[in-house]
């Protein structure tokens, strides 16, 4: 008697598991559907301009479907030395500057950073407040102002323009990200540090960086995705075309003789993309390191 | 080994006055605790003496030397601090060895030294470790360690068991004795745990609410506290306290009688430690009551005995008694285990 009753619940509680077992599976196939769908939709430019950069001239706008009926890889040897000046220059160009900025961006903002988390100077929440004011003002209303400072310093025409900022801690977002980040960490690391002998620049350089690798990674890659592809700023202060960065070059390839090159156009602009891939990839992992990292406690 | 002293040492946050001049000497090769309540400023106090904290009024002076103006790092001491505040990026090993390498230190000397405490502290095996890799009693070994490689003249503790488990923290209570007694370097030690302040003091120092109540072995606190405050603060359980009131030559207690007593007059306290107050013994003065509540606790037993009046005092017995709620006991206790405190809580010499 008891067995048969001991067996039935066994029972029920197989049947319970295998129906619960379904109805998860029924909602996982029904997640990764939506997701697949929405990130089609996300990519489905990029695809596009993919297909493109390997059709003839004639068939990008013309043909609907993707698929290029014949692979015209010429487009991309013949985009990079479709304009007076060589890719190879432009892609230096974009990476002196992007670096640059990048190092910068980096170094001076984190200094700023530690100065707002950790450091006491009279006037501290009035700056503070100053800096974030900046975060409000859009970049087209200091433009003007900015060119004329920037003219009279006489750096028209130079990198300059586009890199000295970045060394004076000019960005408020990565700032502001970067003492969040700071603040977090247990004070009672800096006062250790303290009696350990450390001047306020060494704990910044021994313990507070270290830790921050995530933050710093992702201002890195902000940083770099937002110089790589700054178009504003390089067609404001560069002139001569062996200047150029990339997003302005590519932007050539429709103004320089009335007959636009589409095919080596867009053959170009899937090369551009490719440094913030793999700049995305490499610093990626460092934020997941750092939140590995982050069991302070 | 060094001395520390304090005199008129005030703290105060953007004007609001957390420690109201305090004189304290520590002397050299002396292991002093300080105790109190939460929030009257033992951490500040001790964060004033490292150079962590800035001190608003007064001096401090370490070694004969003035240090109000001295950073952290040249006042050579070493700090332990309650949530450990190891480096997670560093390897046990360097964790020791950041210290000494700020100093430049030779390289072998600082090898030696990180040897050497590994050894006291036996964490040989975690040096190539990340703090994240250690449990917390090993993560509290590390941070001692930190803190004796530098073979400092001062050692500063601010609750440093207090995240471990009961029976680690007796265990490194144990350990932290035993370092005491081999580098003989003078010790302030911050504390809730009274086992730990009774057990490790040279001399304990009794703050509450930024001012210092009392200063002396654990020995003379217990058995003579100068006020009210420290004879309820030390021991554990509390001392009972009774007011009463005395009327030239005796005090009236309500419950236990008249208690003979010359030397003071008006409202009075009169305090009994719980080991000293006996039950059913017919000599003495009496008090009835009834049992509330008897705690067991193996080698001893707390009985609550609630008085005629309503107020619920606590008795020590053997571990043997046998008590149960709603007995009827009677309560003594001898005149000289009392202690006495004036209207103002402070203590007043029972004439011997
Ligand atoms: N940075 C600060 N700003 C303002 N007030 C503070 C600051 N640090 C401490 N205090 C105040 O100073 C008083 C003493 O604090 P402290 O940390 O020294 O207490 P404590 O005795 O160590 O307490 P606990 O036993 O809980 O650690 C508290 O009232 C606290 O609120
Ligand atoms: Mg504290």
């Amino acid at each position: 008697m008891t067995d048969v009753s001991a067996s039935t619940t066994a029972e029920i509680a197989r049947e319970y598991r295998a129906e619960r077992a379904r109805r998860a599976k029924r909602a996982a196939v029904l997640k990764h559907i939506f997701l697949a769908l929405t990130s089609l939709i996300m990519i489905y430019p990029l695809i596009w301009m993919l297909a493109a950069s390997l059709k003839p001239d004639t068939q990008i706008f013309g043909d609907i479907g993707l698929w290029p009926g014949t692979f015209e890889w010429q487009n991309y040897a013949q985009g990079w030395n479709a304009l007076p000046v060589s890719f190879t220059t432009f892609f230096w160009n974009s990476t002196v500057v992007t670096v640059l900025s990048v190092v910068g961006n980096v170094i001076s903002c984190s200094f700023a950073a530690y100065a707002f988390a950790r450091l006491e100077f009279s006037g501290k929440t009035i700056w503070f407040a100053l800096m974030m004011m900046t975060l409000m003002i859009p970049y087209h209303v200091v433009l003007i102002p900015q060119y004329i400072l920037f003219m009279n310093l006489g750096w028209v025409d130079t990198y300059l323009p586009l890199i000295v900022p970045k060394f004076l801690a000019g960005d408020a977002f990565f700032i502001f990200l970067m003492i969040q980040f700071f603040r977090q960490l247990p004070r009672e690391l800096d006062e250790a540090a303290m009696i350990d002998g450390c001047s306020p620049f060494k704990i910044y350089w021994a313990i507070i960086m270290p830790l921050s690798l995530p933050a710093m990674a992702t201002a890195a890659i902000f940083s770099f995705i937002w110089t790589w592809e700054d178009f504003l700023g390089p067609l404001v202060y560069l002139n001569d075309q062996a200047d150029y960065t990339v997003p302005l070059a590519l932007r050539s390839f429709i103004s320089s003789d009335g007959v636009s090159q589409y095919g080596p156009m867009f053959a170009m602009s899937i090369l551009s993309i490719l440094p913030i891939l793999l700049f995305f990839i490499v610093f990626q992992r460092l934020i997941i390191r750092g939140i590995a990292m982050s069991g302070l406690k | 080994m060094a001395s520390v002293t304090l005199s008129e040492v005030r703290k105060a946050y953007s004007g609001f006055a957390v420690i109201h001049g305090i004189d304290l000497e520590v002397q050299s090769g002396e292991f002093l605790v300080l105790v109190g309540p939460s929030g009257c400023g033992k951490s500040t106090l001790l964060r004033m003496i490292a150079g962590l904290e800035e001190i608003t009024d007064g001096t401090i002076s370490i070694a004969d030397r003035i240090v109000n103006d001295l950073p952290a790092s040249q006042r050579n001491l070493s700090m332990v601090f309650q949530s450990y505040a190891l480096y997670p990026h560093m390897s046990v090993r360097k964790n020791l060895a950041f210290g000494l390498s700020n100093l430049r230190m030779p390289k072998d000397e600082i090898q030696r030294r990180v040897a050497d405490a590994a050894r006291i502290l036996q964490i040989e095996e975690l040096l190539e470790r990340k703090p994240r890799q250690l449990s917390g009693g090993q993560k509290q070994r590390v941070a001692i360690g930190r803190a004796i490689v530098r073979e400092p003249q001062l050692f500063l503790f601010d609750e440093p068991l207090s995240n471990l488990d009961a029976e680690l923290r007796v265990q490194m209570r144990v350990e932290l004795a035993g370092l005491y007694n081999r580098l003989g370097t003078t010790m302030i030690y911050v504390t809730h745990d009274q086992t730990e302040a009774m057990t490790m003091a040279t001399r304990i120092a009794v703050l509450n609410k930024g001012n210092l109540e009392q200063i002396g072995t654990p020995y003379e606190l217990y058995n003579a506290p100068k006020n009210l405050f420290v004879a309820s603060f030390i021991g554990s359980p509390k001392m009972n306290l009774l007011s009463g009131k005395a009327t030239g030559n005796k005090i009236e207690l309500p419950g236990f009688g008249a208690l003979a007593f010359v030397g003071a007059a008006g409202e009075m306290t009169v305090g009994v430690r719980p080991e000293h107050l006996s039950i059913g013994e017919p000599d003495g003065r009496r008090a009835e009551g009834t049992v509330t509540l008897v705690e067991y606790l193996g080698s001893e037993v707390f009985i609550y005995v609630a008085l005629i009046d309503g107020q619920t005092l606590l008795a020590q017995a053997p571990g043997n008694a046998s008590y149960k709620r709603g007995d009827k006991v009677h309560l003594s206790f001898r005149g000289a285990d009392a202690h006495f405190f004036d209207s103002k809580g402070l203590r007043i010499e029972a004439p011997r």
